[in-house]
């Protein structure tokens, strides 16, 4: 079609050579691809070191020029800094994890290449991870059973069946602890009491002393009764300690022999073995261990879960705290205030309590919720434990009100605007068949508002799940002895300081003792709380879009 | 002004003030509501929206179990005269009305009014169907359930009374727990009248209630109006003067906050008394 191409090329030429509008589309549409790939190298820098942390990399056997042999996983590999500006800029080196750390101290080794002669990655070559010094690499070369007998350790089954017991043990050990604490709880919570008796003011007094008096002797008793069951107990206990320390896998790591006695051992991996498909169950069992497993060595090894426990928990707290205070302030804004210069001041100090930097919210957390309600609150309910604070220190409770605090204004400002987009013909609808404002508020005006205030509560877990600052004074902690839900009553312990995921992300990376070996877990940790905050808003989403569903399909 | 014929001595007293709770439906005997018949009054009554004078001294009187219909340009102030009868003007930011609205022989802004109570009695009807986002059902039950009204069988009942009263029963009784939202518009606003209806009032108040509705649907609503009026005083406010002139009884033409003429609907449609008017009718303005 001649014509049409000519007339469009007269357009064109018609106007300053570019078309107008042009370069306004330009720079919109590679702003908004530059925001795009920089979300996507988020994810995916995020997503690809964590996943070093699941998958099992092959364990090599490199041998150095000078005749030593070292066994790992190699992690990096860089260009050599060079300290002049010779030709030694093409030499490279690797960091190998080598593990053992209680023979070198230190988990990594950077190699110079130039001194590699070789390295390969034999079928025998394990992974053991270990309860204490971490991973070790190596060689299973010899193993001794609880008797002290040697296992051949060259037929596969033998050492299998060694294994297998020393799975079976651990098991054991866990039930018979569990048992052992089932059965001294009732002693236990005796000394607790006379503890926090002789710590308290009224030890001094005639009346706390007697109690005292009275505890002890019930100590006493108590103990005497459970003796000859806890006795039982803990002989069984040392017996079964004593099997899992001295039956041992020697393991030739290369540079020395060590001895591992089964008590350490949590998992022997033959990583160079596995197929591709082996790895995938092997990455697997791996994420699902580690979102359900408690940390271990300073949480540089094991799982995150009560670091998960406690954010979702934390979240859940915030929601059930913000949702009634946000929805309230925010009708009474909207439905209620009459409008005018005090209503707008209202509106812009909310507006403006969501720029406040949040660890300044730490700070009034600590200040008026611990310090002053918790104080308050220890004095009144729990004076017979001061000085041991109660609920004058960090906690569940103090945290969550916290956060509640520092989202309620996105909760408010979203809801008002839901309640503003209720038509008008709705709430008058409801008003002329005889409905009172509150009834046209229950029944008409906050349901068609769902949409608006669910909206806000999104918002809100967004920025709470992500928050640390704050809560790094309220109360969240390294490592927390137990979780704020139990089976012991009242089950749900909001006094309980509580690990969570931020928290635990700063901690890994940053206070570790071994940062290096818990970058991947720091990565990993970090996957995790963005799939949270990515699964709670979803959940929200679904649910809000089944409600606005409810109110579409209005003709007219 | 000819709005006191069904001179009828047999009235009973049912102010709005008295007998709070009872809803007895009343019967097609055609009694009067007040010793006059009036149903419907209002003595010099002004409105200021703020400093907007929107009505300036309405006298007016409306008999029971009649269509009165409000006609007039826009702007004119016949809805917000409509508006006053169930004080829905109370919504609005900076109303001040002056003057006595009387329903049922009862002035309806004295401070002790039940608000709710006169609701009920006197329903209404927009411009635009507003049925809340629920079911059919759940909408028409909306109104007895807010006043106290309990019990599933009474509320089917009363669910059924009023849909067949607003001619819908038959198009909607299967589908009774859909959404209200599913209906066409037609439908849509014969459910607000069934949803005003199911509250036993004496008094329907309509705001232009077939502007947005196609002719078919419009006949469909004048009909159902013409046999409602047995049992239920009629306001209607319209646009549409054929609308007027084919179902009201009375008819009152409303400018600039005033009214201009009041008559029986044949001789203000014939035969109107003042030339304004009939320059109305017959389309010259408005």
């Amino acid at each position: 079609m001649p014509d049409s191409e000519s007339r469009a090329c007269s357009f064109a030429d018609a106007g300053s050579g570019l078309p107008s509008g042009l370069p306004g589309l330009w720079i919109t549409a590679l702003a908004t691809l530059a925001v795009l790939l920089m979300l996507a190298a988020l994810l995916w820098i995020v997503a690809v070191n964590a996943f070093g942390w699941f998958w099992p990399a092959r364990v090599s056997e490199i041998a150095l020029d000078d005749g030593t042999i070292r066994i790992g996983i190699v992690v990096a590999r860089e260009a050599l800094p060079t300290i002049d500006d010779g030709d030694a800029s093409e030499a490279h080196r690797i960091q190998l994890k080598v593990g053992s750390r209680e023979l070198t101290r230190a988990d990594f080794v950077w190699l110079d290449e130039s001194e590699i002669v070789g390295g390969t990655t034999p079928e025998d070559l394990v992974r053991v991870v270990r309860s204490e010094y971490g991973d070790a690499f190596g060689r299973i070369v010899g193993a001794i059973d609880a008797a002290g007998a040697s296992v051949d350790v060259s037929s596969g089954r033998a050492l299998e069946g060694l294994l297998e017991t020393g799975k079976r043990w651990h098991s054991e050990r866990r039930g018979l602890e569990g048992e052992r604490d089932r059965v001294r709880r009732p002693l236990t919570r005796l000394e607790e009491r006379l503890d926090l008796l002789e710590r308290s003011a009224r030890a001094q007094t005639p009346q706390g002393k007697h109690e005292m008096a009275a505890l002890e002797t019930a100590v006493a008793d108590e103990g005497a009764r459970l003796a000859s069951r806890l006795d039982g107990l803990q002989t069984d206990l040392d017996d079964l300690e004593e099997r899992l320390r001295s039956s041992r896998l020697m393991l030739a790591t290369g540079q020395a022999e060590l001895e591992v006695p089964l008590g350490h051992v949590i998992e022997v991996v033959w990583a160079n073995r596995l197929g591709f498909l082996g790895r995938c169950a092997h990455a697997l069992r791996g994420g699902v261990l580690f979102l359900f497993t408690d940390p271990r060595e300073a949480n540089t090894e094991g799982g995150i879960f009560p670091a998960l426990f406690g954010t979702v928990l934390l979240v859940l707290l915030m929601s059930v705290a913000v949702v009634p205070l946000g929805v309230v302030t925010a009708v009474y804004m909207t439905e209620y205030a009459r409008p005018g210069m005090l209503l707008r001041l209202a509106g812009q100090a909310v507006n403006n309590l969501a720029g406040v930097p949040s660890i300044v919210f730490g700070m009034f957390g600590l200040a008026f919720f611990i310090y002053e309600v918790g104080g308050a609150v220890d004095h009144t309910f729990f004076s017979d434990k001061l000085p041991t604070p109660t609920f004058g220190t960090g906690g569940m409770l103090w945290a969550s009100l916290t956060l509640a605090l520092l989202t309620v204004p996105v909760v408010v400002v979203a809801t008002r605007e839901g309640l503003l987009a209720v038509p008008r013909n709705w709430r008058e609808g409801s008003l002329a068949l005889g409905a009172t404002r509150w009834q046209t508020l229950r029944r008409i005006i906050l349901p068609a508002a769902m949409p608006g205030i669910l909206t806000g509560l999104i918002l809100a877990v967004s920025r709470a799940a992500g928050e640390v600052a704050p809560l790094m004074l309220t109360g969240a902690v390294k490592l927390a002895p137990t979780l704020p839900v139990d089976g012991m009553p009242p089950f749900l312990h909001l006094q309980r300081k509580f690990m969570h995921l931020g928290f635990h992300i700063y901690d890994v990376s940053m206070q570790s003792p071994n940062v290096e070996a818990a970058k991947p877990m720091a990565f990993a940790t970090t996957l995790v709380l963005l799939l949270l905050v990515i699964l709670l808003n979803l959940t929200a989403i679904v649910v809000r879009r089944r409600l606005r569903r409810a109110y579409q399909g209005q003709v007219v | 002004m000819d709005m006191t014929r069904n001179n009828a001595s047999k009235g009973k007293e049912r102010g709005i003030f008295q007998n709070p709770f009872d809803a007895a439906p009343t019967g097609p005997d055609e009694t009067p509501l007040t010793a006059d018949g009036t149903a419907l009054e209002s003595r010099g009554l002004h409105l200021y929206y703020g400093e907007t004078h929107a009505l300036k001294g309405i006298d007016l009187g409306m008999p029971a179990r009649r269509i009165t219909a409000l006609i007039g340009p826009s702007g004119c102030g016949k809805s917000t005269y409509l508006r006053c009868f169930n004080r829905m003007n109370d919504m609005i930011e900076g109303v001040r009305v002056e003057g006595k609205v009387i329903v049922e022989g009862a002035d309806v802004y004295r401070p002790d009014v039940d608000l709710e109570l006169l609701r009920k009695r006197v329903g209404m009807v927009f411009q635009k169907s507003n049925p809340f986002p629920m079911s059919i059902r759940e909408n028409i039950s909306f109104g007895p359930r807010m006043t106290g009204v309990r019990g599933r069988g009474k509320i089917d009942e009363i669910v059924e009374r009023s849909l067949r009263q607003a001619d819908l029963w038959e198009e909607v009784r299967d589908r009774l727990d859909h959404s209200a939202l599913d209906l066409s518009g037609g439908q849509q606003q014969r459910l607000c009248i069934a949803r005003a209806l199911a509250n036993e009032p004496d008094i329907l108040l309509l705001d232009e209630p077939a502007s947005a509705l196609d002719p078919i649907s419009t006949a469909k609503i004048e009909e159902t109006l013409l046999q409602l009026k047995k049992l239920y005083t009629i306001i209607i406010v319209t646009h549409n003067l054929q609308q007027a002139a084919r179902i009201a009884d009375l008819t009152a033409f409303f400018m600039l906050g005033e009214v201009v003429e009041v008559d029986d609907t044949t001789t203000m449609f014939t035969n109107p008394s003042e030339a304004i008017t009939e320059e109305y009718i017959t389309g010259r303005f408005g």
